[in-house]
């Protein structure tokens, strides 16, 4: 891990963490990104959660829809780019109104150092809102876990898919100069 | 293009013969003929019909594995469905769950569309794969001595395994299961949470 995301975390992931483990999420499934080390940390250190490293994201769609019909839990964390692998996978919990839960990690906007993000950075929400996915950007760190809390009521609550997204400058930008 | 080669082996019969000892397995079945043929040989509310999200057949059951320990899941996919989601196998692999069995019915094509030839009447292999994905119990029923082994492959063996069972093309007309949504998934959650839904 050389990208230096850890220390600009402020916190927002043990929140986020702990919000998770309340509302009793037992799955968490991922294709990792940087942004989301410490979050993933935190979740294979926690006996109450199973974290499962996926081969596309939009596996993550059905376990958690397969953990949904047995009873647990699910959330998924996945980089921005991986939410256009997501997009026929979606088509089954819209149909069936099952929560979907979602934390996305933005590349591709303010400060992106590789302009080979942005077609898929940009896309982000219109690909998801086209499919129903209830879209939550979080644009600071304080704003990531009141967002999240929304976002596990919305899904479970309400059966909804939803997606919390954190903007690439509560993240911090890969430096390609270096 | 190569040609479909197939089998002999009815779908339908196969699977009767397999679900005749499903006890109280969970049974996720792919959208299309898979959906169909669970649906008219083994109608419970303990199965999982999909109708959409082609490809998720195989986390689906998964994530319902790792949420139900305690009970068998078997996944029932198309060759189709279980090429467009092969990755998945890997990540099953990994996961090892003991109750987690994929029965593949192959039919080396694309049935629901016009019977269009698929990969795995090619080179692919999917039992190969799964071998190579991790899975160390594979097996390729062809025939009836073969089809007669799947029953005790699936449900008697710690999992997760895979069995594929090359079919000729169905000789049966669809048989549609409810086609709610959210009806399917409160029938599903009902038969198997009770008043624990979780």
């Amino acid at each position: 891990m050389s990208q230096a995301t850890a220390q600009n975390d402020d916190g927002w992931s043990r929140q986020v963490h702990g919000l998770a483990a309340r509302a009793r999420i037992s799955l968490v499934t991922t294709v990792p990104d940087a942004g989301l080390t410490q979050l993933l940390q935190l979740c294979c250190d926690d006996d109450a959660m199973r974290v499962v490293t996926l081969s596309t994201e939009e596996e993550g769609i059905g376990m958690a829809y397969g953990a949904w019909l047995g009873g647990a839990r699910a959330l998924l964390c996945l980089q921005s780019s991986g939410t256009g692998n997501c997009i026929n996978a979606l088509a089954l919990p819209a149909f069936t109104r099952s929560p979907c839960l979602m934390l996305v990690t933005m590349r591709g906007q303010e400060g992106e150092g590789n302009p080979a993000q942005f077609p898929m950075g940009r896309a982000v929400r219109a690909v998801f809102e086209a499919m129903g996915v209830v879209c939550l950007e979080a644009m600071t760190k304080e704003e990531v876990p009141s967002l999240f809390g929304r976002a596990v009521d919305m899904a479970f609550g309400e059966g909804k898919a939803c997606a919390v997204l954190v903007a690439q400058q509560v993240i911090g930008v890969k430096d390609f100069a270096k | 293009m190569t040609g479909r080669e197939g089998g002999k082996l009815q779908r339908r019969d196969v699977l009767a013969s397999i679900l005749a000892a499903r006890g109280d397995a969970l049974v996720v079945s792919s959208l299309g003929t898979s959906t169909y043929d669970l649906f008219a040989v083994s109608p419970a509310a303990e199965n999982a019909y999909l109708w959409n999200a082609m490809g998720q057949t195989a986390p689906v059951g998964l994530g319902l594995a790792i949420a139900q320990p305690e009970r068998r899941v078997l996944v029932v996919a198309g060759d189709g469905d279980m090429m467009m989601g092969i990755g998945s196998l890997s990540v099953i692999a990994a996961q090892a769950p003991e109750n987690l069995s994929i029965l593949v019915i192959d039919n080396e094509g694309f049935e629901e569309t016009g019977g269009q030839t698929g990969l795995s009447a090619g080179r692919a292999d999917i039992a190969e794969i799964a071998r190579g994905s991790g899975f160390s119990e594979t097996m390729v029923a062809r025939d009836e001595k073969g089809a007669a082994r799947l029953p005790d492959f699936l449900w008697r063996q710690a999992g997760p395994v895979l069995a594929v069972v090359k079919v000729g093309a169905s000789s049966d007309g669809p048989a549609y299961p409810c086609m709610d949504g959210p009806e399917l998934v409160g029938t599903f959650r009902a038969a198997v949470l009770g008043d624990q839904p979780g």
